[in-house]
């Protein structure tokens, strides 16, 4: 279960200690199902540099590491290990706020090769939120022995983000994977995310929607998104929303206290 | 500008309810199922399987491992034989450090004659400190450098979630989460880091009773104390099944009062209907046999051997000086020791004993050191190297009878977690009432169940 000398006796009361603003060049976020060797790409990137703490407010740990990659300094969020981005638990909500409003330079989806097409929802999810996506195939080695073979560009050419394929546990892909996210997160490599499309209806409330909501919004969130999530009446984003966009008699009053003060 | 924004986003929340009203588009349904259909679509086109394979072997482990008739067995099967390989294992090399780190103790009791250093001095350095530590070091190290790989490749190979599987079912009858069984199992290693799992927990209720119960299953600091008091059990019989069924049935005790606690506190305290959740097993995977010697070397062995060596250097310098100050006639140790008696003897065990678990809260790992320390500082060993010594400076010299060491083994399983676990419950749970009962509830039923036995085996005859 993964206990290490950090996570044992008096060292797992350390967590909050953290160690102030460390010069950090790019946040990536570590999305992926769990069971697909996450864990493992996380370990293998950042080796001993890690150190865990809580999504403010959420019991949900939270584990963080650093490495570097040609000078720079590239800060990965793991995320917890979810099936979708629907919100119908913690950790779901948690990967999704983070992915939307936590705005990462870039985001790894690592997937197991073995059971591709069950990994491939959480991918199409993301790519609804974020374009700035590396999808990382792991567990290379045991489809391999399943005899099952993924063609690796064709999928980079369907999902419009670079595909890494990777067997994290003998550290084979892991250089590939580093440059995709260099490539990705200082934008030299351009994404084109595949959009899935809804039935009619869906697509013509959006098309009505999505207009006003990138006026609203701009570049900042994926407006096709926000769109899709408020059409869903999703009260996790509106109220997300409504933190940054206060209704008006808020406003009113905050304007009155400050006068009275 | 903000105001102006605020307005937009309330226009966009109005013609959101326009374009859906009453849920009539079923957002959820249709960007599932149209998710579903691009993702079956994209797989078609990418993945392909040259030959399916004939037998699928995942599925045919799983159908034995996880099965309501082989499922058990299969469990306490692989359970045994690690902890037979331990106990087996362990005596040759325990013998072979004791004598290097006895011999030290020689070469620095030589130094201190040459150099004329008072007789305190050499006592508590020597006879207090290090022979402590030695003791922690010759005899725990072995036991953890053979079961911490074994039970660290059981986890790599992907057999601990179908241990939860297996443990499931019960746990949801007994009022309490299935996500439990996991953290229960991460408790196995160590008990502070399984109350930490046990925010994988949603309902604060069932998270409760997760965090209360963790402390029923042995961790990493009790395990040698346990595996150590069973050789002595069985020690005249010289038989190493006799103690191997015996660390496995003190295992299988403390599954089964974690469930009975579970299900009362799941009835009173902590009244409510279990949630439910899906557990994936993951796919088998073949070991990395050297990534788990040094993982468990270096993650577990070391690090719980540097943490008794730690908490041990100070218990056994306290040890010393409790046992070394006099009062009248009797020394600090003995006075409380004596004092603690009548009431340790009703629990079938010694005053020396229950002040070992006592001075032992820092960690459990220096319960069985202080006890020999304890022991030592009143009787004329100078060195224990094996199981044997041990056997004769507790049974020989200080009339342990069968009842105390299986007293004692309850007593560790049963009794109050660690001053670090405790310490982690008072920061998880933010409550210092729940921390108080997490120590209290255990120290109850350690103390019920030990008189049970004591006062029964006594009322047979049997002792």
């Amino acid at each position: 279960m993964g206990l290490t000398h950090q996570s044992c006796g008096s060292g797992v009361n350390k967590e909050a200690f953290h160690k102030g603003p460390a010069k950090t060049n790019y946040v990536i976020a570590l999305a992926g199902n769990p069971n697909t060797g996450k864990s493992t790409v996380f370990n293998a990137l950042t080796g001993l540099n890690q150190h865990t703490g809580n999504w403010p407010g959420k019991t949900v740990l939270r584990a963080e590491g650093k490495y570097t990659h040609q000078g720079l300094v590239y800060n990965l969020i793991d995320l917890p290990g979810t099936y979708s981005l629907l919100a119908n638990s913690i950790e779901e909500q948690v990967a999704r706020d983070y992915l939307c409003f936590g705005q990462p330079n870039a985001t790894v989806v690592v997937v197991d090769a073995t059971c591709l097409e069950r990994n491939l929802n959480l991918v199409l999810q993301v790519l609804e939120i974020t374009s700035k996506v590396v999808v990382c195939v792991n567990l290379m080695d045991e489809a391999k022995r399943k005899k099952i073979s993924i063609n690796i560009n064709s999928l980079a050419q369907i999902l419009g983000v670079p595909v890494v394929a990777t067997a994290a546990r003998d550290g084979i892909g892991l250089d590939q994977l580093v440059n995709a996210i260099a490539g990705v997160a200082n934008g030299t490599i351009q994404t084109n995310p595949y959009v899935v499309q809804y039935s009619e209806v869906i697509e013509d409330a959006i098309g009505k929607l999505e207009p006003e909501i990138k006026q609203l919004v701009g570049e900042q969130f994926n407006s096709r998104w926000l769109a899709l999530r408020l059409l869903s009446k999703d009260q996790t984003v509106i109220a997300e929303l409504k933190k940054l966009y206060p209704s008006e008699d808020r406003l009113q009053s905050k304007v009155g206290g400050e006068l009275l003060a | 500008m903000s105001q102006y924004c605020s307005t937009r986003f309330a226009n966009i929340l109005h013609q959101v309810d326009s374009l859906n009203p009453m849920g009539k588009l079923h957002m959820n349904d249709t960007i599932v199922s149209s998710i579903y259909n691009a993702t079956e679509n994209i797989s078609q086109q990418v993945v392909s399987q040259r030959e399916k394979p004939k037998i699928d072997w995942d599925k045919k482990l799983d159908d034995v491992l996880t099965s309501r008739v082989f499922g058990f067995p299969s469990m306490l099967l692989l359970l045994g034989m690690i902890f037979w390989l331990t106990v087996a294992g362990a005596n040759v090399p325990s013998a072979m450090i004791a004598e290097t780190l006895f011999w030290g103790q020689d070469r620095l009791t030589d130094l201190c004659n040459y150099l004329h250093a008072p007789a305190w001095f050499h006592g508590f350095f020597v006879e207090g400190i290090y022979r402590c530590l030695a003791w922690v070091i010759s005899v725990m190290l072995p036991p953890m450098a053979i079961f911490f790989p074994c039970f660290t490749l059981l986890e790599d190979l992907g057999y601990l979630p179908r241990v939860a599987f297996n443990l499931d079912r019960l746990f949801k009858k007994a009022g309490a989460h299935g996500k439990q069984s996991l953290t229960m199992s991460m408790g196995f290693g160590c008990n502070a880091a399984g109350i930490i799992a046990c925010r994988i927990i949603e309902s604060p209720r069932e998270r409760m009773i997760a965090m209360l119960t963790n402390n029923f299953v042995p961790c990493n600091g009790r395990f040698p104390t346990l595996i150590a008091l069973a050789g002595i059990l069985v020690f005249g019989m010289g038989n190493t099944f006799g103690a191997t069924a015996i660390v496995v049935g003190i295992v299988l005790l403390g599954i089964a009062v974690t469930l009975a606690v579970s299900w009362t506190l799941s009835k009173t305290l902590l009244k409510g209907v279990p949630s439910s959740f899906t557990l994936e097993l993951p796919p088998y995977r073949k070991p990395q046999i050297g990534k788990i010697i040094v993982r468990s070397i270096f993650d577990r062995t070391l690090f719980v051997l540097g943490r008794a060596v730690c908490v041990a250097a100070p218990a056994g310098a306290v040890t010393w000086l409790l046992a070394n100050i006099y009062v009248g006639d009797l020394s600090i140790l003995a006075h409380c020791a004596h004092w603690l008696n009548p009431f340790a003897t009703a629990l079938g065990l010694d005053g020396f004993i229950l002040m070992a678990f006592i001075l032992g809260l820092p960690a459990n790992e220096i319960v069985l050191p202080i006890l020999i320390m304890s022991y030592l500082a009143t009787g004329s060993m100078t060195e224990l190297e094996s199981i044997e010594d041990l056997y004769n400076l507790f049974v020989v010299q200080h009339d342990w009878t069968w009842l105390t060491a299986l007293c004692m083994m309850l007593f560790s399983l049963l009794h109050y977690p660690c001053g670090t676990t405790l310490w982690t419950i008072r920061k998880e749970s933010g409550s210092s009432k729940w921390t108080v009962l997490a120590a209290l509830i255990p120290l109850g039923i350690a103390c019920t169940i030990c008189f049970i036995v004591a006062q029964t085996a006594r009322a047979l005859g049997w002792v």
